[in-house]
């Protein structure tokens, strides 16, 4: 019997920008189903990893395999297609301007599965019900609501065309707590219906225990440690303990301009 | 020695960058005209650029072509009256306008109020994650921001040379008629009788090369824009400055391609 591959694996992957090494050699599995938050200061490479992983960066090696398919090997249509099957939520939520809620919510469907307009508006209603938006909210523009509300609206996008795999960069990032706490909620709802695979990097801590199966850090461009989010407290990781105490003292250090 | 070494590096760098860049552009030109015609196409899109880069320009390009008339009636006549040639007036305002001050003034425009909306549009969506969004909704962001942009430019600023021509032509009638009291039939003939097609049409593509270079290079800057907002207000400066310049400069070339003898 063979075993069934994870639904991401990542295999020493590396990205620099110039002199300056991002990411060193990442290797990382996340299985099927399963909610894995990456966590790490600001700098630590968490975002060059993401969007390595997504294909808004060119990764310089490694390998990066989505169902067992290498992504980096792929044909730029082919690529396409696989992301076809990928949601993301993006720190700002990244809402499209120019077009009223509910085109965001559905531009994925009429885009790329050729739902008709004239019954995009309604299947977006339904979908942002799901993120406890009301009907009323559709016809508003991005720059009309609220922070929490836009992450609502970035989560229902991400959620329209039932990703199998999601992505999640600070989901709570620029939220109050009670915001954030919500947001949580939801995407842990939201992943539970779909069955996805959730993939979330961020630095607030109470989120990652809020959304986490497991949980990975990241520190200089390499992963150094990961286990399940249970443990983070009692991880004898000093990386870990520093970061989850928010202390000065450690392994860790910061960079500080004056 | 050492600062004439210095000097030289510094020229050299300079001029590295220059070359640099202006191969980012064509690389970038030669990438959207490849996506200009494989699907998937974008007609709403196209129209709605349309309609924002041709019609909303219409009074700004209106009012200058009218009063760039006015202007140079008055000024030729005051200069071709030094030696009594009041009556090439009309000429020289029709070709004027036709060959130059039409798409010329219609390009510098289109390009502060054009160029700089794109790249300003561009540059924001590029900031705040809009374009890797589009990505991972697996929408090349070539094909559905540049491409709709650029043809849009291409084929509607001709379209308004057309009108500044004409506009421009009348600016040069009205004063001509009504404040240096040329008779209309006259000043309407004079008009006609040395006008040529390809005065008109060497302007027509003109205007069409200025639409494209407006948008090309509002959304090259924006496209490639960082840093927030800082970095957009950059990338539209540079988009109106490196426009407006280019127009100059392929001004002189198509001149040249065309009236040369």
């Amino acid at each position: 019997m063979t075993e069934r591959p994870p639904k991401l694996r990542i295999r020493g992957l590396c990205k620099a920008f110039g002199q300056k090494v991002v990411l060193e050699g990442i290797d990382l599995d996340v299985a099927a189903g399963s909610s894995i938050v990456v966590i790490g200061g600001s700098g630590s490479g968490k975002s060059v990893l993401i969007k390595c992983i997504l294909g808004l960066i060119e990764a310089d090696s490694g390998v990066i395999e989505i169902d067992g398919r290498n992504v980096l090997a792929m044909p730029r249509r082919e690529r396409e297609a696989v992301n076809e099957h990928i949601g993301m939520l993006f720190q700002g939520a990244a809402l499209f301007d120019s077009l009223p809620v509910w085109e965001n919510v559905c531009f994925g469907l009429i885009a790329k599965r050729r739902l008709a307009r004239r019954d995009a508006r309604a299947r977006a209603v339904e979908i942002l019900a799901q993120v406890g938006l009301g009907p009323e909210v559709a016809d508003l523009s991005p720059a009309e609501l609220s922070g929490g509300m836009q992450k609502r609206v970035g989560l229902a996008r991400a959620i329209a065309a039932r990703p199998d795999l999601v992505f999640f960069d600070e989901p709570t990032t620029g939220l109050d707590p009670i915001m954030g706490a919500i947001i949580d909620a939801l995407i842990v709802e939201q992943v539970e219906r779909l069955g996805a695979t959730a993939f979330s990097i961020t630095h607030d801590m109470a989120s990652a225990q809020r959304i986490a199966d497991t949980v990975a850090m990241i520190h200089k461009g390499r992963i150094v440690w990961q286990g399940p989010a249970s443990a983070i407290r009692n991880s004898g990781n000093p990386y870990v303990d520093q970061f989850v105490r928010g202390s000065t003292e450690g392994p860790i250090k910061m960079e500080v301009r004056r | 020695m050492q600062a004439a070494l210095n000097l030289l590096g510094g020229i050299g760098a300079g001029l590295f960058a220059v070359l640099s860049a202006a191969g980012r552009v064509v690389l970038f030109a030669l990438s959207a005209l490849g996506h200009c015609v494989s699907p998937p196409f974008y007609p709403r899109l196209l129209a709605r650029q349309m309609i924002e880069i041709g019609y909303f320009s219409l009074p700004v390009v209106a009012l200058t072509a009218i009063f760039s008339g006015m202007v140079l009636a008055l000024q030729s006549y005051t200069g071709f009256a030094r030696f009594s040639a009041e009556g090439a007036v009309a000429t020289v305002v029709v070709l004027s306008i036709t060959r130059e001050l039409g798409p010329v003034l219609a390009g510098l425009m289109v390009a502060g109020r054009i160029g700089a909306a794109i790249a300003a549009e561009i540059g924001t969506m590029r900031v705040t994650d809009q374009i890797d969004a589009l990505t991972t909704l697996s929408t090349n962001p070539m094909k559905y921001l540049v491409v709709p942009r650029l043809v849009a430019a291409t084929v509607v600023l001709p379209l308004l040379v057309i009108v500044a021509d004409i506009l421009g032509v009348m600016g040069g009638f009205i004063v001509g008629v009504f404040k240096l009291e040329f008779n209309p039939g006259a000043y309407m003939q004079r008009s006609w009788e040395y006008l040529k097609f390809e005065d008109v049409f060497s302007g027509l593509v003109k205007a069409a090369v200025f639409g494209f270079v407006i948008a090309l290079m509002g959304c090259f800057q924006g496209y490639h824009s960082k840093g927030g907002a800082q970095g957009v207000g950059a990338a539209t400066t540079n988009a109106v400055v490196s426009a407006s310049i280019l127009i100059l400069v392929f001004n002189y070339v198509i001149t040249e391609l065309f009236f040369a003898r």
